[in-house]
């Protein structure tokens, strides 16, 4: 019996996940969901052109990302994703066949095939303390020999075979004390030079071969020096002093060091600025950069220096490179009111340019931030050569023949915060001519899904269909559609740049760079915070745009200064932009608008003041009205301090400014320090629409969700336990859990978990919330999901109360009721760790919800909430399975057919995006990391419109079927009675 | 004063558990009731029986002796709007240390000072202003104030109903206090109105709240849930029925037949009375009295 039930449990399970389950068929990829692929902000780069049919550019990038591009097209070949703390510090070619990257500090090194980027060998390289890491791997060596790789890193000197990755020999530096910035390989010995201290200069010479040490010479500098040191092939380095006006030659002949010293003031006359050694590598040569001047510098074989050139306006240097025994070229790019000069000089005869492009590129891109030179045989057999250039918008273009050949959008790799802006509205008038054509070509597209679904298609027609299907006009439309499907999705990069994205097909409608967020001299480091929208016109949405507010700051401390820009949506014009007198430590859309529909916007500062934004008469007014309801709060996550605000009077500096205002504290909530540490804080979506305050129970009973936006999650960890999961014993760790009232800063819930330990991921929605932890005890991955229902509201179930109006459903909600709350709470396994959560939005609330998880594994995983119910129990009752409640299991099902992302990955995930259409089925969802991702999903299937492929024809072409047999049948019966009626 | 009459008090209840003497202000919702048994039933000097628990939730039942207790105060302080803090009232509550070293508190008592006149103008002023009345309290109560104090506020109108009714939650973590849910019973909504209170006495009500642990997760035994997965992919759905499986197909093949029957059985019927003559008279007139009637449709 028992056995049956089990069976029976079991098949109705996996009934209700079959249901569940909302998977995509294989034609249905790309239908309605796009992804996009990026690399970043790209560090170096190293071509590969030689004696290869396909030409390649190897780069490593600020993402952690080493890719082979395709110097064509500017496609990825292949790409790897290296997790976010083994930053790249150097990448090379070795072999001619392996790509070489040494990354994570100078400890791992790596060697991927250069065709299809599998790993080819990994070393792991040992040391004992931080320092520069450098990778040197010898050029134009014959490849028979075996050749040696020169890692410098954690203070230790590694020769590693470059076929194997085994480490031949080991040097440790870590005793010497010596700042290693040069190796110098010649074929017998290594040179291993650098400074000790500031002004001790230490060369050490290595045997190739084993590793001992032959030599080892020093020369003590009489003065400081600035630190920066630049070696000159072959046996130079260039240093500046620390007060910048002496440039010192330190020579090394044979073991002996000797320097020479001069003024920069004896180079140039005007050298009042500060002067940077620039990093290029350049035999005999050295840029000295002075203001936005490059003085370039000939070192002779005396040490003799003298100035060849002067270049204005210079935005980058490449390195040099060698493009036969004794030639050796270097480009540089120059800007001239407006336009860009891209010359190419030979480092030994300085009179004559190889090559000088004027340049045409989009101002939106920035400066040009760095430059690497390929050069290439030309038909005429002359030198032609190739720059591959990295942009301050993070993009990344290659130029050819004084034209951009293609371009990357590689800011999109770092989206910093997204939000989105309806479309314009179609404009009435379409010609008669255009539905005509798409009345043709609708019919064209029906007869060909009809012949589909009859199985009549020849391939060609099939891929016709296909093609049809992802390439429907449709859902690149520019204007807003009936179910709210299409959006522009506009996003903030780290760059400050800010795109618009169509959510049908993924293309960049417009984009930005904003002059607040861009490099200047006032504003070295600016980051954008945030984005927000500020005017949605819904009542003038014919002939007005709606606005976008971007905050950034220039750098990344809460006091430096912060400048806010408008933008229109649709065009993407800077409207506005504002320099503010304050810092922003916390931006708060207002739940109020102005005439004109702007979003009231109060920033607080980093003074304890709070701005209201816009600052206008009306603005204040509405505010003045409302003065007394405005509540916020403020976490200290080093203090382990909640603090709860509002709003007290206007500020008072000289005079009275009616859009500053001070405010007070009105509650705190203190953690112990020694038992609790704040490590994640939610809240709920402001924009969140719930449908039904009620929940009816299995038992027809009711209970009252206990709804407010004023709710904030807040899970400490123990201090030990704060750490990585493993440095923590059970016994020490502790999550704790509370659930708080932001306006009265009520405790309304509080839990402990024993021997968890963070990192927690949660998701506020409605009355529930869902977090995700580790569990030591048990060692896994846990979630947890905790309801809270209003209790005050639960004697509400008479029907006569509700007949007589004796009930307190009407009574408004306010934080200062005490709280009467139950809240119930369940626990469950859960295999992946997780990156980000979220949960689907609708427009109306109706449709269950999923949980969007954010995997490892950089996928995006929807989970049913109906799994993370605290009502879920071992043996449902007959009624509670008609609910719907699932039969309780330890963990959470993974099914594979609920990965949204499909086969596809969002390499380096980093947030997920939900979003409602106006359609309720149906949500929108935009994750994003080093890629982008966008999906539609409905959790429980699109009940509310025929789906996307839906067959009209078939429809029609039955319909008329029916219509034509009942005529004929008609006329048959007829002329049967006519027979009947003479017989 | 106050002090003698909470000291009275404690001594007074551990003579009589639960009775409370007449002179309390403070009506505290009980929680602990379990421990209140014990512990009254018992003098203090009993050699400790041996026992190792290792949770510190005062809910749980425990022999009280394995703890020593000591008796703590800590001050309430108000403020008046923007006012400084002046002290109001007087907490008094039993520290018990563990045998395992963990500290807790348990029996809160509170005493509230009454309003001076001058507090009593204040407060009418932040009624009249629909301000804030804020309270503070030590974090630690061993070391007051601790780290910081823990503030809480509430509009003044909303305290104000018939007397001066106020509650009291208090959470706390061994010695320290992590937040106080300071408020009036009732509901006091947005727009709150203007009312005097009746009489200046307050109505206190008072609640130690710990931490409870969270719902341990369910660990099903790896065999079972082997055995299910293995099952649940092996075991086919049951086999239906014949009729469950084809119901689809037997009715409409069903009326298919019973149709072509009731056809035969016509044909044979109308032949018969064509080839019979007079007798079957009746039967022809039925097949008429039908056969116009499709006719005219």
């Amino acid at each position: 019996m028992a056995m049956a039930i089990r069976v029976f449990l079991s098949f109705l399970l996996f009934l209700s996940l079959t249901n569940l389950a909302s998977s995509l068929y294989e034609d249905q990829v790309g239908l309605m969901d796009w992804h996009q692929q990026y690399i970043g902000k790209v560090k170096h780069a190293v071509f590969h052109t030689q004696k290869t049919g396909r030409k390649r550019v190897l780069v490593s990038t600020e993402e952690n990302v080493v890719a082979s591009l395709d110097l064509r097209h500017g496609e990825i070949f292949w790409r790897h994703v290296l997790g976010t703390n083994d930053v790249v510090d150097g990448i090379d070619i070795a072999l001619g066949k392996y790509v070489i990257t040494l990354s994570s500090g100078g400890s791992i090194l790596r060697a991927w095939n250069l065709p299809d980027g599998q790993m080819v060998w990994e070393s792991s390289l040992q040391g004992s303390k931080a320092s520069k890491s450098i990778l040197n791997i010898p050029k134009n060596l014959k490849s028979d020999k075996d050749d040696l790789i020169l890692v410098f890193g954690k203070g230790c000197l590694h020769a590693i075979s470059s076929i194997d990755g085994e480490v031949l020999w080991k040097k440790d530096f870590a005793g010497e004390s010596i700042e290693v910035s040069h190796i110098i390989q010649s074929p017998e010995v290594i040179y291993v030079a650098g400074f000790v201290g500031s002004s001790k200069f230490y060369v050490y010479e290595l045997d190739a071969k084993s590793g001992e040490l032959l030599k080892n010479n020093h020369i003590a500098l009489p003065f400081r020096t600035s630190g920066e040191s630049l070696y000159v092939p072959d046996d130079k380095f260039l240093v500046l002093d620390d007060a910048r006006s002496k440039i010192v030659t330190i020579n090394i002949n044979n073991g002996d060091i000797n320097y020479n010293q001069k003024q920069i003031s004896d180079l140039v006359k005007d050298s009042s600025g500060q002067a940077v050694i620039l990093p290029s590598r350049l035999p005999g040569l050295s840029a000295l950069k002075i203001n936005s001047q490059v003085l370039l510098i000939k070192v002779t074989n005396e040490g003799e220096l003298a100035v060849v050139d002067k270049i204005d306006n210079t935005a980058a240097f490449s390195n040099a490179l060698s493009i036969s025994e004794d030639q050796h070229v270097f480009a540089f790019v120059q800007y001239e009111d407006n336009k860009i000069h891209l010359s190419i000089k030979d480092v030994n005869d300085w009179s004559r340019d190889l090559l000088k492009e004027n340049l045409v590129i989009d101002h939106q891109r920035g400066n040009i931030e760095k430059i690497f030179i390929n050069n290439y045989v030309r038909t005429d057999r002359s030198h032609g050569f190739r720059a591959l250039m990295v942009m301050e918008d993070h993009s990344l273009l290659l130029v050819q023949q004084g034209e951009i050949v293609w371009s990357r959008e590689d800011g999109l790799a770092s989206v910093v915060d997204v939000t989105t802006s309806e479309l314009p509205v179609e404009k009435e008038g379409v010609s008669v001519a255009k539905v005509e054509q798409n009345l043709f070509e609708w019919l064209k597209g029906h007869v060909l899904k009809l012949k589909g679904t009859l199985m009549i298609a020849s391939p060609e027609d099939k891929i016709a269909i296909q093609k049809l299907r992802l390439g429907s006009s449709e859902k690149s439309k520019m204007t807003r559609d009936h179910n709210g499907f299409r959006k522009l999705l506009i996003v903030l990069t780290r760059a400050g740049k800010v795109f618009a994205l169509h959510t049908g097909d993924g293309h960049i409608v417009w984009s930005i760079t904003l002059n607040t967020l861009r490099k200047s001299e006032d504003c070295k480091h600016p980051v954008g915070l945030n984005i927000y929208q500020w005017q949605v016109p819904h009542h003038h949405a014919l002939d007005e745009n709606p606005s976008i507010l971007v905050i950034g700051r220039c750098g990344p401390s809460l006091s430096a200064p912060t400048a806010l820009s408008f933008l229109d949506a649709y065009t993407g014009k800077e409207l506005n932009s504002l320099s503010l007198a304050h810092t922003v430590a916390r931006v708060i859309p207002l739940p109020y608008t102005d005439s004109t529909e702007q979003r009231l916007h109060l920033i607080i500062d980093f003074n304890k003041h709070a701005h209201l934004y816009p600052r206008t008469p009306e603005a204040s007014e509405i505010l003045k009205h409302e003065f007394s309801n405005i509540y916020w709060y403020s976490v200290e996550a080093d203090n382990g301090v909640i603090r709860g605000h509002a709003l007290k009077s206007n500020c008072i500096h000289e005079v009275v400014d009616e859009y500053c205002f001070v405010f007070r504290d009105l509650w705190s909530i203190v953690f112990p320090s020694e038992s609790e540490k704040i490590i994640a804080t939610v809240t709920r979506k402001s924009n969140e629409v719930v449908h039904t305050q009620a929940k009816v129970m299995t038992d027809h009973d009711v209970m009252y969700k206990y709804i407010s936006k004023n709710i904030l999650f807040v899970a400490n960890a123990a201090p030990k336990a704060s750490g990585d999961i493993g440095t923590a014993t059970p016994e020490e760790a502790l999550l704790v859990i509370y659930i708080i009232d932001t306006v009265t800063g009520r405790i309304l819930h509080r839990m402990t978990h024993q021997g968890c330990q963070g990192p927690v991921h949660a998701v506020f929605s409605e009355n529930w919330v869902v977090y995700h932890y580790f569990n030591l005890r048990a060692h896994r991955h846990e979630m947890s999901v905790i309801e809270v229902y209003d209790q005050s509201r639960a004697d509400n179930k008479d029907i006569w109360k509700f007949l007589l109006g004796k009930h307190n459903l009407t009574s408004p909600i306010s934080s200062y009721y005490r709280p009467e709350i139950s809240a119930k709470s369940q626990s469950y396994f859960f295999t992946h760790s997780v990156k980000a959560i979220e949960v689907t939005s609708t427009a109306k609330g109706i449709t269950s919800k999923q949980l969007l998880i954010g995997t490892i594994g950089d996928q995006v995983l929807a989970v049913d909430k109906r799994f993370l119910d605290p009502r879920r129990t071992l043996n449902p009752s007959q009624a509670e399975k008609e609910e719907g409640i699932i039969p309780l299991t330890d963990s959470l099902p993974i099914i594979s057919q609920s990965y949204i992302t499909h086969s596809l990955k969002v390499e380096g995930l980093r947030g997920i995006v939900t979003v409602p259409a106006k359609l309720e089925s149906t949500s929108l969802v935009f994750a994003y990391g080093v890629d982008l991702f966008f999906t539609q999903i409905a959790p429980s299937r699109t009940y509310d419109s025929l789906t996307e492929d839906f067959n009209y024809a078939l429809l029609l072409l039955t319909i008329v079927a029916l219509v034509a047999a009942l005529f004929i049948t008609y006329v048959l019966s007829e002329r049967k009675d006519l027979q009947e009626k003479w017989r | 004063m106050t002090l003698f009459r909470s000291i009275l008090a404690v001594t007074l209840f551990l003579t009589f558990f639960i009775t409370l003497s007449p002179a309390f202000q403070s009506d505290e919702l009980l929680l602990d009731d379990e421990e209140f048994g014990l512990e009254g039933g018992r003098p203090q000097s009993r050699p400790s029986p041996n026992i190792a628990t290792t949770t510190t939730t005062p809910t749980r039942k425990r022999i009280p002796d394995s703890a020593s207790d000591s008796k703590i105060q800590f001050t309430l302080e108000h403020a008046f709007g923007d006012s400084d803090f002046s002290e109001a009232g007087n907490f008094s509550a039993r520290l018990k240390t563990w045998s395992h070293g963990a500290q807790t508190l348990t029996k809160l008592r509170f005493s509230r000072d009454a309003f001076t006149a001058v507090e009593k103008n204040k407060f009418q002023e932040l009624l009249k202003g629909d301000d804030f009345y804020r309270i503070r309290l030590p974090s630690n109560v061993l070391s007051p104030p601790g780290r910081e104090y823990i503030v809480s506020s509430v509009k003044a109108r909303c305290l104000a109903g018939d007397g001066l009714e106020e509650h009291f939650v208090i959470h706390t973590e061994g010695v320290n206090i992590l937040a106080v849910n300071y408020g009036a019973p009732g509901a006091c909504p947005y727009p709150r109105q203007l009312k005097l209170p009746a009489k200046w006495s307050f109505k206190s009500h008072t609640l130690l709240k710990n931490t409870e642990q969270a719902p341990r997760t369910p660990i099903f035994t790896e065999e079972v849930l082997g055995g299910e997965g293995i099952e649940g992919e092996l075991i086919k759905p049951p086999e239906r029925s014949f009729w469950a499986k084809y119901w689809m197909y037997v009715i409409p093949l069903g009326l298919i037949v019973m149709n072509a029957v009731t056809q035969a059985m016509n044909m044979p019927e109308e032949q018969a009375g064509g080839q019979g003559g007079a007798p079957q008279q009746p039967g022809t007139a039925v097949q008429r009295g039908t056969n116009p009637g499709v006719r005219r449709r």
